[in-house]
């Protein structure tokens, strides 16, 4: 199921809570040594589940360069 | 795609035993120490936030409820609570708190102070809770110190409740102070270092 979006985390904001990483489907966020959430842009299929469950609203969706 | 659910994953059970078991018996207060330890431990000598991200049963709490209850809105939080000044501010003022717990325990236990039986919300209102110990049960400092932290305990919850009803579940988890704690000593740790 490829999508056109991809879920980018604004590092700086995050504050590695971890509550994104459970809702993933593709397990493609995970927290990068207790510092800020890490998406993996090929795993990812861009369904904003990690979006909707940060408490910091950090996750931008962002359209896929080859596409935009 | 259904992930495998591991012990840990139900560790929001034993947030809700907490309480359960303080409501009783104030001593069982200092198990929460566990919770405030570990946390650092981990992030000091693990150099993650293992303890967020797995074992945490107030965060697991705060996913479940809503989940089976449908009683959080779902709506992003006003930025400036997680806001950088936000969180280590409110760290600062929970650590200060917390260094009055442990002074108010000093003085019962020089003697300067007596034994008060009373569980404060929000650090404000006193609620009469001496059903939860006998007298002599255990030196009166033990006693102080379980009041005391039993109310840190409670407060922080009932705090992270209203928060997740009013916004996201774990809108508490953006500036819980062992939150930011613990990700200030795994930045401090990780300096320099980037993901590959
Ligand atoms: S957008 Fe979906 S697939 Fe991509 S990281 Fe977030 S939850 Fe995972
Ligand atoms: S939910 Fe948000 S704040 Fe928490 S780790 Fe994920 S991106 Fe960071
Ligand atoms: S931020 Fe606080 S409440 Fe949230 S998972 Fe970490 S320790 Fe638990």
């Amino acid at each position: 199921m490829a999508s056109k979006f991809y879920a980018q985390v604004a590092r700086t904001r995050c504050v590695s809570c971890g509550a994104c990483t459970h809702e993933c489907p593709r397990d493609a966020i995970r927290v990068w040594k207790g510092c800020f959430a890490l998406v993996d842009p090929l795993r990812c299929i861009g369904c904003g589940k990690c979006k909707k469950a940060c408490p910091a609203d950090c996750i931008d969706m962002k359209l896929r360069e080859a596409d935009a | 795609m259904k992930k495998s659910k591991k012990w840990y994953d139900y560790l929001w059970i034993w947030s809700i035993l907490y309480f359960t078991l303080g409501f009783f018996n104030i001593l069982f207060a200092w198990l929460g120490m566990i919770d405030f330890l570990l946390p650092l431990l981990l992030a000091l000598f693990g150099g993650d936030k293992f303890f967020c991200n797995h074992l945490c049963g107030r965060g697991q709490l705060f996913t479940v409820l809503p989940r089976a209850l449908k009683c959080s809105r779902g709506k992003p939080a006003p930025a400036w609570l997680s806001s950088k000044w936000f969180r280590y501010g409110f760290l600062l003022f929970f650590l200060t708190m917390f260094a009055n717990i442990v002074h108010q325990t000093y003085l019962v236990y020089a003697g300067a102070s007596s034994l008060r039986e009373v569980v404060k919300l929000f650090w404000t209102f006193r609620v009469p809770w001496g059903w939860a110990y006998t007298a002599g049960t255990t030196a009166d400092w033990v006693a102080q110190f379980s009041f005391g932290f039993y109310s840190l305990m409670l407060t922080s919850t009932l705090i992270g409740l209203i928060v997740m009803a009013l916004y996201r579940p774990r809108t508490w988890c953006s500036f819980c102070p062992m939150g930011s704690m613990t990700q200030l000593i795994c930045k401090a740790k990780h300096r320099g270092e980037q993901p590959e």
